[in-house]
């Protein structure tokens, strides 16, 4: 009985744990393969045991854009879900006229393809044929220039907000909408206020959406990859080959053609993301169910 | 016609069994030098006649008529013409398929620039096996050279871009500015455009690997030297420094437009007059045509301004040849096929369909020279381009890794443009960087 019991366990996950050795597994094990050895032009492989590892940890490229997507994370995660908080809360307060439009306007911006988004946005941003040009014009001023290299991760910001805002906005409304409205019901009556509401049970009810809507954030950070890429056809100067470590992989594997080097940068970075989102879980749930 | 010469964004990924197959020959720089001749003429001809298949890789539209003809001409060989991507994306696949030993092409369009990095690994074919070497007259001298490294040939030219100036007559009239022949002269002329009218510029430029190369090319600059697996990179020669210093100064008076190469607002800029010249390969015209309809009429082809008053200088910028993988089964045929599409009719064919030729035959026939183009005032533009080809500056040679140098040039020769640093300081830390990828891949670099 115990041998069949255990089949048939099988049988439902097999399905699942085959996919996910093939999809999941197979890849991070053979970059893991890849990163112990080096591909020359001349000269060809050779295994280099942890080389390449050392390599990369004082790399100063590397380090320059993993400082890059840190201080993107401490400063755009914020201001994109404050702001996504903000309109999740106006939507649910009841109080706000249209607020069916709101939540589809606000959400659209994340159906739109990211390719197509920062071509546009680029456009917008253009001093000469673009709308900081037009304003510069009909206002007579010079505004900072969004694509030179001050200002570009800033540019970049914009946009990933611009994107991300109203994906968040539903991760938090949808927190909002499961609050019993009892909990409403018995604020009114001892007195409470709109805002203290929010503080004494909105608040609290958003925590973990909140949690789980930080952890894609900083997995989105560390990942940053489209918007670079893209602008970097508008403002070549301005997005180095290592502007983020997904930028410096890509250059890797496929214009320096190292390959290995390019897995090692892969796996420390998806090691360095794991421990930053479980660190940030432990924290943040402690002392929640 | 193609684009040949674009940023080089997209890059060649060798794949890494690739090396790991043709790597136990590549530590032998020079062994045996070129190979003698094996298969001759005879046996070129009997394969032809033999008939047999042919799959050619290729993104070059006048090629399509090419193969039409040859196939009309040799009924027995089928040929497939394949567009696998432009450029680097058919170079990525092609290294794969060389990898993998399965579906290769016989013929595949290359790149100068990017020829080297395949013949390095030796993964297209020494053409010298069937006596290309005696074709050398055929070709002018710039895109010979660009073919050939230590007497092997790797391919065959079918296109060249010597370079030339292209200006807007309408803009430089109406600012009386008179076309510049030398640089000095060139920058005086970018500086009262741009003074006339703050919205001009005489060119734009925020940065390009292939312009700033071909620019020390011309003025004699070798910042490269290969000899098989020995590479030097050295940007402090004369060449590079008359370069540095002198576009420095347009840099420094910010009389370069800043507008992206290739873009919507690039070709807008062509089109309205505020971009008003390019020096840039002999391939420009048909790109102009179709990409700045609004100026038609207006451009007009001018010898390249030079380094020296009176200098009769060039160089190349783009082009592209045809080569055969040494991998594939059936050379001897493939190589018919290169000989017909490089040379005789086919070269023909391609430039009635407004190739620019790397031919002499073509390259000094009437009907080419006399062709007049309407989008240039009915100028008689070829001329200009023809006699720029015959004075290509020689011995210039690319990186075995260009493309990859040239897509970290952003990183730093780029940060010049924005007025960090100077070209000088940009194109030391580009030196470094190519010489640190050259050794971290196993080349000797100095």
């Amino acid at each position: 009985m115990v041998t069949r019991r255990s089949w048939i366990g099988w049988q439902f996950t097999g399905p699942f744990l085959a996919v996910f050795a093939l999809v999941f597994l197979a890849p991070i094990g053979y970059s893991a393969y890849l990163s112990v050895f080096r591909t020359r032009l001349v000269g060809g492989t050779s295994f280099v045991g942890l080389e390449n590892y050392t390599k990369a940890l004082s790399d100063p490229q590397f380090w320059e854009a993993l400082s890059r997507v840190t201080l993107f994370l401490a400063v755009q995660v914020p201001i994109m879900l404050g702001l996504a908080l903000l309109v999740a809360l106006a939507i649910d307060s009841g109080r706000l006229y249209g607020s069916g439009f709101f939540r589809v306007a606000i959400f659209l911006p994340y159906a739109v393809p990211a390719v197509v988004g920062c071509l546009m946005w680029g456009f917008l941003y253009s001093t000469r044929f673009g709308l900081v040009g037009n304003l510069n014009e009909a206002f007579g001023v010079t505004l900072p220039e969004p694509l030179s290299p001050d200002h570009i991760l800033t540019s970049i910001g914009n946009i990933v907000t611009w994107e991300f805002i109203g994906y968040n906005m539903l991760i938090l409304y949808s927190g909002l909408r499961v609050v019993d409205t009892a909990l409403y019901e018995a604020a009114a009556i001892d007195g409470a206020g709109q805002f203290r509401i929010i503080r004494a049970i909105k608040l609290p009810a958003l925590r973990g959406p909140l949690v789980v809507a930080t952890i894609f954030s900083i997995v989105g950070s560390f990942q940053l990859f489209n918007e670079p890429q893209i602008l970097d056809s508008l403002a070549p100067n301005s997005i180095t080959t290592y502007f983020t470590p997904n930028v410096y992989a890509f250059q890797l594997s496929f214009l320096g053609q190292q390959i290995n080097y390019s897995a090692t940068i892969a796996l420390i970075m998806g090691v360095a993301t794991m421990i930053v989102a479980y660190v940030f879980q432990r924290r943040s749930l402690k002392g929640v169910a | 016609m193609m684009i040949t010469r674009r940023r080089a964004l997209v890059g060649a990924a060798l794949s890494i069994t690739l090396l790991a197959t043709g790597c136990s020959n590549a530590d032998d720089p020079e062994a045996g030098g070129a190979a003698a001749t094996t298969v001759s003429d005879a046996d070129v001809q009997a394969a032809l006649t033999a008939g047999g298949e042919l799959t050619v890789w290729a993104w070059d539209t006048t090629l399509t008529k090419v193969v039409a003809d040859f196939q009309v001409k040799y009924p027995k060989v089928k040929v497939k013409l394949v567009n696998a991507g432009q450029g680097n994306d058919q170079y990525t696949a092609l290294q794969n398929a060389i990898a993998a030993g399965t579906g290769l092409p016989d013929v595949a369009q290359i790149e100068y620039y990017a020829l080297p990095q395949f013949a390095l690994v030796k993964s297209v074919a020494d053409l010298n096996t069937y006596g290309a070497a005696s074709l050398e007259s055929t070709f002018t001298k710039g895109t010979w050279n660009a073919v050939r490294s230590s007497g092997k040939i790797y391919g065959f030219p079918i296109d060249s871009g010597p370079m030339a100036l292209f200006y807007n007559k309408e803009v430089f009239d109406k600012h009386q500015i008179a076309v510049p022949t030398t640089w000095e002269e060139y920058a005086a002329a970018a500086e009262k455009l741009h003074k006339a009218d703050a919205k001009s510029y005489i060119t734009s430029d925020s940065g390009d690997a292939g312009f700033t190369t071909s620019l020390i090319w011309q003025a004699g600059g070798k910042p490269y030297t290969v000899k098989g697996t020995d590479v030097t990179v050295n940007f402090a020669d004369a060449g590079t420094q008359k370069f540095a210093a002198q576009w420095q100064k347009l840099i420094d008076g910010k009389l370069l437009s800043p507008v992206v190469g290739w873009t919507d607002e690039w070709y807008k800029g062509l089109g309205d007059g505020t971009i008003a010249s390019l020096v840039t390969g002999a391939w420009m015209p048909s790109n102009l045509e179709s990409g700045a309809k609004a100026a038609n009429g207006k451009w007009r082809v001018a010898p390249m301004p030079q380094w020296e008053a009176g200098g009769k200088s060039t160089a190349e910028n783009g082009g592209s040849s045809l080569a055969i993988p040494d991998k594939s089964t059936n050379k001897t045929l493939a190589y018919g096929f290169l000989k017909y599409a490089a040379i005789g009719e086919g070269a023909k064919s391609r430039v009635d369909n407004g190739a620019f030729p790397a031919t002499n035959a073509e390259l000094n026939a009437p009907e080419f020279l006399s062709k007049e183009f309407p989008y240039f005032g009915g100028q008689k533009v070829n001329e200009v381009l023809a006699a720029s080809a015959g004075q290509v500056v020689s011995g210039w040679s690319y990186l075995p890794f260009q493309v990859y140098a040239n897509s970290i040039y952003g990183d730093t020769v780029g940060k010049a443009y924005i007025g960090q640093g100077t070209l000088q300081d940009g194109l030391k830390s580009w030196q470094e960087a190519s010489v640190k990828y050259g050794q971290e891949q196993g080349f000797t670099v100095k």
